[in-house]
């Protein structure tokens, strides 16, 4: 910490957040399995429903316990959430807790009179998903159709006066040169702009060899971010500040210390990118619940634990990049001491050549609708 | 070390161009803005505005409990005085001066 002057008796801030919180500063919390899409880069491997997801109640008991930790907002996603039939029951109970919403949909079960309620709903926060700025760029990932929706849950939005409503995209190999275009799509709607990072998670593992943006885009998107510190990102490509000033946010994984997911069925893992059972840190249906998990699981007190540099401790970067994100390394079969496999300094690309086929980790194929005969036929 | 971090690890949407900046008066009585949360934490407290959205580390217990109990004084000075060592006080006005630029503390 070269930063922190001599009189400061207190770790730095960065330091107290590796080692946790009581309680995380927002939490992901996939409510189904169900979604009628099926992305090729789904994190989450959703489609079918899951029998054992949280009833209603169950949900609403998680809500009133994220109130008393005073969880300010969750992020809610899926799946497609908005399936569930007390999705909106659901996200008024939480606004009327205290825990703010923001939740991510493919946009295509809002229609007028849903982005009207919503428009009526305060501290709620909507994140439309789209891959492209165009349709045959987003439905080559997401599926034919799903642009095409996704713009008119867009309109009606617009059309119901909900306000700036957020349009949330992974960036891609495909899409990293629409940024202009989907910069000027998202202020056409008075919206703001999000971009996250493609992880090799869930149904991810299997296309983001072909689908992960290229070193020279990663250094296009890095310059483009630093020259608009007003682009969304969730923070989450911190392991691009390894090429000089770090990009707006904490810049360090908080997986674990900061975040972490609840799933439809209740487990609890590191974050939203880890559905792995090495991962999984216990269930809100556990004894003490959410805040047992939180604070006392195995998992998340080793997570808190200073990190060793390993193979990257030799490394001039490693403060700014602070090794990159665990959920890439794991699924691409890198040690998680090792470097990102998306490292800009080409390191994670050098250890990626030596990983045996088939020795990454698998997703399993979790949730994902299998593909039938009588379907392809059609 | 500054005494608060603001943070868009909440996602938050940027900051809105700040509108000829709202000058900070100490002798002026201000209070938490009815719309930020503060919950305690070792190194102080986290404040979180639900109407920007915006988060920020207070990185003291002393000004966690300056800015909770900040309404109670007819001033920042006032306040100021109850409960900050005198040597201390530049560096928690210029902390609740900053508050005041993003809005989470407000004047009456």
């Amino acid at each position: 910490m070269p930063s922190e002057p001599a009189t400061a008796t207190r770790p730095g801030l960065t330091e107290q957040l590796k080692g946790g919180l009581d309680a995380p500063i927002c939490l992901t919390w996939e409510i189904t399995y169900g979604c009628n899409l099926a992305c090729i880069h789904c994190l989450s491997s959703s489609g079918r429903r899951d029998p054992r997801e949280l009833s209603t109640d169950e949900a609403i008991a998680v809500i009133d316990e994220l109130h008393d930790l005073q969880v300010f907002y969750v992020n809610i996603g899926g799946g497609e959430p908005t399936i569930r039939p007390d999705f909106y029951d659901l996200i008024q109970y939480s606004v009327s807790r205290g825990v703010g919403v923001k939740f991510s949909t493919n946009g295509s079960t809002i229609n007028a009179e849903r982005a009207a309620r919503l428009a009526g709903m305060d501290y709620v926060d909507v994140q439309i998903s789209i891959d492209g700025a165009d349709a045959e760029t987003n439905d080559a990932v997401r599926g034919t159709g799903s642009y095409a929706a996704a713009r008119q849950a867009m309109d009606h939005l617009a059309h119901a006066g909900f306000g700036p409503f957020k349009i949330s995209v992974v960036m891609t190999r495909h899409n990293v040169e629409q940024l202009p275009a989907l910069e000027a799509l998202a202020d056409g709607y008075g919206a703001q702009l999000r971009l996250t990072r493609l992880r090799p998670s869930g149904r991810g593992a299997e296309t983001w060899g072909q689908l992960h943006p290229t070193q020279d885009q990663q250094v296009a998107l890095y310059r483009w971010l630093i020259d608009r510190p007003g682009v969304l990102t969730g923070d989450s490509f911190f392991h691009l500040s390894a090429l000089g000033e770090a990009l707006p946010g904490l810049n360090l994984c908080g997986a674990g210390r900061v975040v972490c997911l609840i799933d439809p069925v209740g487990d609890v893992y590191a974050c939203p990118f880890v559905l792995h059972p090495e991962f999984r840190a216990g269930s809100v249906r556990d004894p003490g619940g959410f805040a047992q998990v939180w604070r006392h699981s195995e998992l998340f007190i080793e997570l808190r634990q200073p990190a060793a540099a390993g193979a990257c401790a030799s490394c001039g970067s490693y403060d700014a990049c602070q090794g990159g994100c665990m959920a890439a390394k794991f699924f691409t079969g890198l040690p998680l001491d090792g470097p990102d496999p998306e490292c800009v300094l080409g390191h994670g690309e050098q250890m990626l050549a030596g990983v045996a086929a088939g020795a990454a980790p698998s997703p399993g194929p979790g949730h994902s609708v299998p593909v039938t005969l009588s379907a392809r036929r059609r | 070390m500054p005494l608060t971090t603001a943070s868009r690890a909440a996602d938050a949407p940027p900051a809105p161009t700040p509108p000829a900046p709202a000058s900070f008066d100490a002798s002026a009585r201000y209070r938490l803005d009815p719309q930020v949360a503060l919950r305690p934490e070792p190194f102080g407290a986290l404040a979180y505005h639900y109407g920007s959205r915006r988060l920020t580390f207070l990185r003291s217990e002393l000004l966690a409990e300056v800015v909770r109990q900040l309404g109670e004084h007819e001033s920042v000075e006032v306040a100021l005085a109850a409960t900050v060592p005198e040597p201390d006080r530049p560096a928690y006005r210029r902390a609740l001066a900053s508050l005041a630029d993003s809005r989470f503390i407000v004047a009456f």
